[in-house]
Order: structure tokens, then C-alpha cells, then sequence
């Protein structure tokens, strides 16, 4: 066993593959020394790191979200008057600054439904699994590489928006030293980090793409108007405030309304959303087939 | 060592895998045959962990997979669907599985080499042909150094030299003391390929027999002749249990109840001429064929 594995498998020249296969001398490679090769948590999430990077259409998709921030926050900051009196929450030159978010939290649920379910479509998901069968680090280190990478990218990209949004807003507009504006600002790029997560467990729990990006627009788009139809005005007040984007309104206005979770509040529920689908996509991937 | 013990999977109603116990041993290829849908490679994914069995149980060197320290070290394997991300390079697939194990990035670049595809390893994936696609997944279970290898299918897709290729592959992993488990459609393939073999049908074990035992089974003591002279050579080993067919081709006889070296030493006593004397090695497919007929689920109309 103490052969190098090339040196018994080295084919001789007529069986070339598509190059010629090197001619390994011995001694070129032993065997790995096995000791060293453990699975750990911090290895896997660099395997999901290389994964992440190493797909072009990451890198595009996040372009375009921070350009989407950027440049629908500016367009409505440029048409917007701020008029103190109004009390709705896209009055405030703040919101108006972040009003990309709207947008970019679809294309980045979209991310993290894709950073699984394209393993299910092209059965990537069996090297994976080959490689880390206990499955749950997988999980786990997609969380963090996706939360990683996407608060990095989001965090300045939201002060970027603010400043560019106050800039064109010019009299009437809002400062980072304003009380609360700090939190919103922070608290928008905590928002889709978090709608990054729960793509990636709406992901691992459908499986498709299409099924899970649908489910994440009803879910932050459609669910607090069609609940608003649907629901009795009592349960209505009561209920309407724990769907996830409207406890992250909670925290991402200024003046949070009064049906709305205080901000703190709005950020423990929306933590508990994201725990509580990646907790089902945790037992789910660990008892279904790959 | 794969030990697979009272393992059955079934998928709803639909029994895929049925009781099925079978060791593969290190040391030499074993060859895993069985007609479509058999379950082949429900098999080989529970031997893996992909799929959750019904009941029973599939260990390599005495552990599930997800109990092993390092299991791509313990277990590389190729399985039957394509298992890369198409957008994603063939170095960067493979440096995505090495990072989980620690394999160092040189060995990424070596199992390249030895598949042969050092020159696209920059390469998308999706662009890859059959042959290619297999190849990179051959990379991928041979990455990080493994006890034991499993293929699915393996020569799929691959040309005549990938295949002679991979079986001098396989030989020499076998030779160096490891678990090579190998299925294939093709059983004349399996037979150059393996020493061993499980052969199965509708799930369950069928045989578990070496090759050249599974080359008796057919084998039926038919010998092909040619000769300018048919009439002559007839005329002399016609006798007691033996009996002569011609073929489509005027100057050979099929003789069945004699051996090769007797009517050789006939022929030659009458100073017949013979241009050929082939003894028919039963096509190692007719002997499948002949152990499995019963147990094919998805058999032509015709021949229900
Ligand atoms: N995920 C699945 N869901 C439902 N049925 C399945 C699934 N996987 C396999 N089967 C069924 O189980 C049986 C065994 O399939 P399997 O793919 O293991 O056979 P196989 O021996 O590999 O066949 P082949 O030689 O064609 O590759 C088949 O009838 C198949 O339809
Ligand atoms: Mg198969």
C-alpha cells in the first residue's frame, strides 16, 4: 500500500486520454497521508467558499443587486420632495434613499435559493454529500458563506445608497447622526442577509428553484396585502406584524408605524423565521434522499 | 471492504432494492452486473449515503460513510447522473470537493493530469462532452487517494482508449490492495475488467461468482471449423453423440460433443486441411443472459 497511486495507474502512451497523461516518475506522489484529511466545519465552508466564487453568475447577480440599491435609490431620491406632514413611511427621505431594497431583496432570496437547489438540478449535491455526508455542515457553511457574502456586499452598498440618496435629496434630507438612521441603514443590509438565508432554506426544503423563488416573493411581496384581504381586521392587527418583511420594516423606518414590532423586536422575529425555516430544511436534508 | 447486509430500498410501492447481501473484497476488481433497473446504482447511492435505505444496512471497512473521519478518503466514487455543477470549472469542481479534506491543491492538479484533462481544467464543465464529463468525475473519486472505489458505469461515454484506458486503471487500484467496485451494462466489457462479480436482478442477489466461473455457465462445448474440405471433414468426425451444423459461411461447421484438440488430431490424421478451429468461449452475454432471463423487469415486448 505504500505505492503511489499514480505509479500503478500511469497509462503508456497508446492509451493517451484527451492529453497525454503524465509520466510520473516514482516518487513524484506517495499516497496522501490520511491524517491530515479529516472532514472539518472550517474546511467545508471553505469548499462552499471555493463553490460561491467560483460561479460567475454570483458575481453578476450581486452587480446587479448593489447597482439596483444604488440606482433606484438615487432615481427616487432625485424625484422626491420631502414633505414633514406626511407621515407614511416612503415619505421619509431615508426609505426613499434605501427604496432599492424593495427590489433587491428578490434578486438575493433568489441567491441563496439558487446556491442549493442548482446542486439538486445538476446533482452536484452527490459530490457533495460524497465528500461531507454527515450533510449538516453543508447546510451550515452555505449559511455562512451566503450571510458572509452577502452582508459584505450589502453593508456598504447601503451606505453608498443613503449618502448618494441624501446627496440628490439635498434640502429636507437625513443625516447618519439622525436618531434611528444608523439602525436603518445597518438594518437594511442585516434585512437581506437574512432573505438570503431564508432563500437558502426555502431552497433546501422545495428543492426547485422556480417553487422556492415563488414561495420567497409571496412570502416578503404578496403575503401582507393578501393577508390584508383575506384576514379579519382584528387578526389582521394582530398577525400582520410577524411576516418577515414586515418585522424588518420594524427596524429598516425611522419612525416604525404603530401596527409595526418595535425595532428590536422586528429583528428577533425575523431572526426567528430564519431559524425556523432552516431548522425544517436542517431535519429535511438530513432524512431525505439526495 | 463493502459489506452490504439484508439492505432493501424501495421508492413508494416500488421495491428497487430487495434483501440484497454481498461482500466486495479488496485485492481485485468485482464487477456489479444486472439488467436495467435492477438496482445497480440504488445500490451503490445507499453505499454512499445518498439515499436513506428501507431496512438494512451498507458499510465500507466497517462504518457508514458519514461515520468516517475522512470519507472521501475512505470512498471515491463516479455515480451513474453527472454530479458537477455545469457553470463551474473542472479545477474549481475539484478543488470544491478536495478543500472539505484538506487535499492539497497540487493533488487536484495531478488527478487532472492523470485523466487527462489538465488542458480544459479552466474549462466550464458544461461544455464538456460525455467522455470529458466522465473522466472529471473519475477525477473526483480518485481525488483524495481512497481505500475504496465505486463507479457507476464508467466506461459510458468513454472512447476505446479511455476504456482500455480505465481497465488498466482499475487493475492497478485493485492490484494495490483496494476495493474496486465496478458496474457496467457491458458484461464482455466486466469481463476484461473484473475477477469478481455480484450479479443481481429485480433486486436481489442472483450469483456471486468470479468471471471465469460465470464463463462455465454458458459455456455449451460447440466448436467452430473451417476447412476447404467440409464433406471430408463431416464424413470424419460424424459419430456417437456428435452432431455438425453448417453455417451461413459454406466452409464452417459448428461441431458440438467433440473437443477442439480431437477433431484437430482427426483432421490431421486424414490430412484434412483446417483454416480455423475456434471452441466457443459462451459469450459471457449468452451466459448472463441465461442466469438473469428471469429476473429482467423491462424486457422487450418480443421476447416477454
Ligand atoms: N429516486 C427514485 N425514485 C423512484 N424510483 C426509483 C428511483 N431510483 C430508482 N428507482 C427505481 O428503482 C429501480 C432500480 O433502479 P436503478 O437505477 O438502481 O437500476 P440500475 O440497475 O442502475 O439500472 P440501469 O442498468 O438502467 O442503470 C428502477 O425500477 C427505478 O425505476
Ligand atoms: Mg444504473
Amino acid at each position: 500500500m505504500a505505492t503511489a497511486i499514480l505509479d500503478r495507474t500511469a497509462p503508456n502512451d497508446r492509451t493517451a486520454p484527451i492529453d497525454r497523461p503524465v509520466e510520473s516518475s516514482p516518487g513524484t506522489s506517495g499516497r496522501l497521508d490520511s491524517t491530515g484529511l479529516a472532514v472539518t466545519f472550517p474546511r467545508v465552508i471553505r469548499s462552499e467558499w471555493v463553490k460561491f466564487r467560483s460561479l460567475r453568475s454570483n458575481w453578476l447577480t450581486l452587480l446587479a443587486t448593489v447597482l439596483g440599491i444604488v440606482g433606484i435609490g438615487a432615481l427616487a431620491s432625485a424625484a422626491f420632495t420631502p414633505d414633514p406632514g406626511d407621515a407614511d413611511a416612503f415619505s421619509n427621505p431615508v426609505t426613499v434613499g434605501l427604496s432599492g431594497n424593495l427590489l433587491a431583496q428578490i434578486v438575493i432570496g433568489i441567491v441563496g435559493v439558487l446556491a442549493i437547489t442548482s446542486e439538486f438540478t445538476n446533482g452536484m449535491i452527490r459530490s457533495t454529500f460524497a465528500s461531507v455526508p454527515k450533510r449538516l455542515p453543508v447546510l451550515g457553511a452555505k449559511a455562512l458563506v451566503i450571510a458572509g457574502v452577502t452582508f459584505a456586499v450589502a453593508l456598504p452598498t447601503m451606505f453608498g445608497a443613503f449618502l448618494l440618496g441624501q446627496a440628490l435629496i439635498g434640502e429636507g434630507n437625513a443625516s447618519l447622526t439622525d436618531d434611528g438612521v444608523l439602525r436603518v441603514v445597518i438594518g437594511s443590509a442585516g434585512y437581506l442577509t437574512a432573505v438570503a438565508l431564508l432563500g437558502l432554506g426555502l431552497g433546501t426544503i422545495l428543492r426547485q428553484a422556480a417553487s422556492a423563488i415563488g414561495v420567497i416573493f409571496v412570502m416578503l411581496l404578496l403575503a401582507p396585502q393578501l393577508l390584508g384581504f383575506l384576514l379579519p381586521a382584528s387578526a389582521q392587527e394582530t398577525f400582520l406584524r410577524y411576516l418577515p418583511s414586515n418585522a424588518g420594516d420594524a427596524f429598516m423606518t425611522v419612525d416604525p408605524a404603530a401596527n409595526l414590532l418595535s425595532p428590536v423586536m422586528g429583528a428577533v422575529v425575523l431572526a426567528g423565521w430564519v431559524v425556523g425555516v432552516l431548522g425544517i430544511a436542517a431535519v429535511l436534508l438530513q432524512r431525505r434522499d439526495a | 471492504m463493502i459489506v452490504v447486509d439484508s439492505l432493501s430500498k424501495h421508492y413508494g410501492p416500488h421495491v428497487a432494492v430487495d434483501s440484497l447481501s454481498f461482500t466486495v473484497q479488496p485485492g481485485v476488481v468485482t464487477g456489479f452486473l444486472g439488467p436495467n433497473g435492477s438496482g445497480k446504482s440504488t445500490t451503490m447511492r445507499v453505499i454512499m449515503g445518498l439515499d436513506r435505505p428501507t431496512s438494512g444496512t451498507a458499510t465500507v471497512n466497517g462504518r457508514s460513510l458519514a461515520d468516517h473521519r475522512a470519507p472521501l478518503h475512505e470512498v471515491g466514487a463516479l455515480l451513474e447522473a453527472r454530479a458537477i455543477h455545469p457553470g463551474r470549472s473542472a479545477y474549481d469542481h475539484l478543488s470544491a470537493m478536495a478543500a472539505t479534506t484538506g487535499v492539497p491543491d497540487r493533488r487536484v492538479r495531478e488527478v487532472l493530469d492523470l485523466v487527462g484533462l489538465s488542458s480544459v481544467a479552466k474549462k466550464r464543465a458544461g461544455s464538456f462532452s460525455l467522455g470529458m464529463g466522465q473522466r472529471l468525475g473519475i477525477a473526483g473519486a480518485l481525488l483524495a487517494d481512497p481505500d475504496t472505489i465505486i463507479l457507476d458505469e464508467p466506461v459510458n461515454g468513454l472512447d476505446p482508449e479511455g476504456i482500455l484506458w480505465i481497465r488498466h486503471l482499475l487493475k492497478g487500484l485493485a492490484d494495490d490492495g483496494r476495493t474496486v467496485f465496478v458496474s457496467s451494462h457491458l458484461i464482455s466489457e466486466m469481463g476484461l475488467m473484473a475477477e469478481h462479480l455480484i450479479v443481481i436482478g429485480r433486486g436481489r442477489l442472483i450469483r456471486d461468482m468470479t468471471v471465469d466461473e460465470l464463463r462455465q455457465v454458458g459455456r455449451d462445448g460447440r466448436v467452430d471449423v473451417t476447412t476447404p474440405y467440409p464433406a471430408d471433414l463431416t464424413r470424419v468426425l460424424l459419430g456417437q453423440g456428435v452432431s455438425i451444423q453448417s453455417t451461413d459461411d459454406a466452409y464452417t461447421l459448428t461441431v458440438t460433443g467433440l473437443l477442439a484438440a480431437e477433431i484437430g488430431d482427426r483432421a490431421v490424421a486424414q490430412g484434412i486441411p483446417l483454416h480455423a478451429l475456434v471452441p466457443r468461449e459462451a459469450s459471457l452475454e449468452e451466459a448472463f443472459m441465461s442466469l438473469t432471463h428471469d429476473s429482467v423487469e423491462y424486457q422487450p415486448a418480443a421476447a416477454a
